[in-house]
């Protein structure tokens, strides 16, 4: 099995450590992990703006560099749901809708894929997750409270597994932090006011970090965070699946 | 849409008040969790949404059929049809039957169709005064301020805002916020207008084909208050407000209230067949944009909509930003895909009002798409050229730097350089992200640049 890693743009440049924990858990599981060093961006930044018809380009160059591989895996629910939904090519049809059948979020992959049991990992703090919307009710990673359905959650499955972790409940389980791509800066006032609501949850209910599957929920929370000069920090739910053992 | 009036600018006057922003939000959440327990509280709510959904995907596929049985059965049981294409016709025929009876006041029940044609003001305009007697519609209505949400118009207003207003209009004491003496003040009152009103306007929530009636919904017995004894009882309805069979209505009346207060059920859900003897029924069915929007395929399902508001509740943008920002007649996650259709460019704002978390989806009892929707909306927006010259200009210059892996490392390259030693040329009150946010930590190296150095790289 060939696995392409996908790390998205923001991730790249201002999270590096999220990558490559998500790529040494890849390789802790025995997998052969490939990362295309053309990569760019998965083109959502455009798309949700309404600018679709600009993401020819990047969905060109994400066929490219992801076409040979068995699956492709991310640390971001958010953009593996834009391609799972809306990559396209002109040039390679057939390996554009091939990649969208492949893709997986990471936890997605790790649960649903390889099916992993247990993971040789210790993070001793308390921890809030925050069940990012993209992920949750998009790739349904989790189910969501406005379902009558039985609970699951991905994530949850596997932060289970590490030692010394505990998990805070939420007063709202899974509410929208209020990131939303460019809706974070278009709609400054709400996003922000969203995101204090979401960080004043975790707080409330003693939350030492706040975890999450998407990076970008947690940098909008890490800036109010900061900002209000808290000691809660974030951690992608990457960095405590890796996080070595004490 | 003009300058400073869009939703963002709106939403941030509302939200200068954070106690108001908390309380706005705390208010609606409470309604979402009582809608949450009265769903979870039968086995079988999904399957009546998916039953819904169809049923009314029915409606939507054979509309025409539905109409003329639905005339047709109307009129056998003695109530007048008329039509309406857009919002001033509507107003005009409500007109011309008052004036046709010499009556120049009226008792209106709740009706979201008549707030989107404005008919308030332009009756006033034209000599008839109208009074709303649903409670949070007579509030706003004296306020003069339109509803802020579809299901409860004053949902924005404290108690003693309320006082204050009935203090000034309905003679009750200054300063009294107590809810019994303010609602007792409004029944008085209220119950004036009923009895010296010769002509009642409702709206319809549901009207069936088969029989050729309509039945409304309400939890204060307003309408049936206004119609019961009014000589003229005029219905206004949106055309896709229709149903096959009277049998569906038991979908219809379970998912209703669940969804929009968690109640089980309306109090009043009162069945409107024919006019008793010596009134005058009459229904006005109306277009005003409806059928433009059946044949858009992406945004069809949008006319599914039973006015639960349940997708107001639960967005959470909606919560802090208020029905307001919304600048349109149904605000809200619904509202957003409404609106586009009937003035693109007026509500060019509206989609991108939303970060498309898809929870309004979830709640929605007819299963709308809402959250697709608003991202189908946004695209059509865009290339219909309501979208301002710097943000093409951005995503165009974004595009070209995405695509070229070059372009991509020296910029996300020199980003990171300007955040790590030049913080104040992003750290300012011009960047929207800093204004209540800091900026990530700059790392030295990409995770390209890393991986470069730590493992070969891959080309597959």
């Amino acid at each position: 099995m060939k696995v392409g890693l996908f790390v998205p743009c923001y991730i790249n440049q201002f999270y590096p450590k999220v990558a490559i924990d998500t790529l040494e858990l890849l390789e802790k599981f025995g997998l052969e992990v490939g990362y295309p060093l053309n990569q760019t961006c998965c083109g959502q930044p455009m798309a949700n703006s309404g600018y679709e018809h600009l993401t020819g380009s990047t969905n060109e160059l994400f066929t490219q560099n992801f076409a040979g591989y068995d699956y492709i895996v991310s640390p971001s629910g958010s953009c593996t749901l834009h391609i799972k939904d809306h990559l396209h090519s002109d040039e390679a049809p057939a390996e554009a809708k091939n990649i969208r059948s492949r893709i997986y979020e990471l936890t997605e992959f790790l649960t649903d894929i390889i099916k992993i049991d247990n993971i040789k990992a210790s993070f001793p703090y308390r921890v809030g997750l925050h069940q990012s919307c993209h992920g949750q009710r998009g790739l349904k990673l989790a189910q969501m409270t406005e379902l009558t359905a039985p609970a699951f959650s991905k994530p949850e499955q596997l932060l289970k597994m590490v030692n010394g972790i505990e998990l805070v409940p939420l007063t709202r389980a899974d509410e929208c932090c209020g990131f939303g791509g460019t809706f974070c800066v278009a709609e400054e006032a709400v996003s922000v006011k969203m995101g204090k609501d979401r960080v004043a949850d975790h707080i409330k209910n003693n939350a030492e970090y706040i975890t999450a599957a998407d990076m970008s929920c947690l940098m909008h929370m890490e800036g109010i965070l900061k900002r209000q000069k808290s000691p809660v920090k974030v951690v992608h739910i990457a960095e405590i699946l890796n996080a070595a053992m004490v | 849409m003009s300058a400073g009036k869009d939703h963002a600018a709106l939403a941030q006057v509302f939200n200068n008040d954070e106690n108001r922003v908390d309380w706005h939000d705390e208010t609606l959440w409470f309604v979402r969790a009582k809608r949450d327990r009265a769903s979870h509280g039968i086995p079988d709510w999904e399957l009546l949404r998916e039953t819904a959904s169809q049923i009314k995907h029915n409606v939507l596929s054979n509309m025409h059929n539905y109409l003329v049985q639905f005339e047709e059965n109307a009129l056998t049981n003695g109530i007048k049809i008329h039509w309406a294409a857009d919002a001033a016709e509507h107003n005009a025929i409500v007109l011309s039957i008052l004036k046709e009876k010499g009556i120049d006041r009226m008792v209106k029940s709740k009706s979201m169709l008549t707030e989107e044609c404005h008919l308030n003001d332009f009756l006033q305009d034209n000599g008839v005064e109208v009074i709303d007697s649903d409670l949070g519609e007579r509030i706003v209505q004296l306020a003069k301020e339109p509803p802020s949400h579809i299901v409860l118009p004053c949902i924005h207003k404290k108690k003693e805002e309320i006082g204050d207003i009935f203090h000034e209009h309905l003679g009750t004491a200054a300063g009294e916020s107590d809810p019994q003496i303010l609602t007792e003040t409004a029944r008085q009152h209220l119950r004036e207008i009923f009895i010296t009103r010769r002509a009642a306007l409702t709206g319809v929530n549901f009207a069936i084909a088969e029989t050729g009636e309509f039945v409304v919904c309400t939890n204060e017995g307003n309408a049936d208050m206004g119609a019961h004894l009014a000589d003229v009882h005029i219905a206004s309805m949106g055309f896709e407000k229709l149903i096959p069979q009277r049998k569906h209505l038991s979908v219809f009346l379970r998912l209703l209230t669940r969804s929009a207060t968690g109640q089980p059920i309306t109090t009043y859900s009162s069945h409107f067949k024919k006019p008793r003897p010596g009134q005058q029924m009459h229904i006005i069915i109306v277009d005003n944009g409806r059928s433009i929007q059946l044949g858009r395929e992406d945004f069809r399902n949008s006319l599914k909509c039973i006015r639960c508001g349940a997708c107001m509740n639960t967005c959470p943008v909606y919560r802090r930003s208020g029905g307001h920002s919304y600048h349109t007649a149904v605000a809200g996650p619904i509202g957003s895909i409404l609106a586009p259709n009937l003035d693109m460019e007026k509500y060019a704002d509206l989609p991108f009002a939303s970060t498309l978390c898809g929870s309004c989806s979830n709640v929605c009892p007819v299963k709308i798409d809402i959250h697709d929707q608003l991202y189908k909306w946004r695209q059509v927006i865009v290339k219909n050229g309501y979208s301002t010259k710097t943000k093409t200009a951005m995503m165009k210059g974004m595009t070209l730097a995405l695509s070229s892996p070059a372009i991509f490392n020296l910029s996300g390259k020199a980003g990171r350089l300007a955040l790590r030693y030049i913080p104040f040329a992003v750290n300012n009150g011009l960047n929207p992200w800093f204004k209540q946010r800091d900026m990530p930590t700059p790392p030295e190296d990409s995770f390209t640049d890393w991986y470069k150095k730590n493992r070969k790289g891959e080309k597959p």
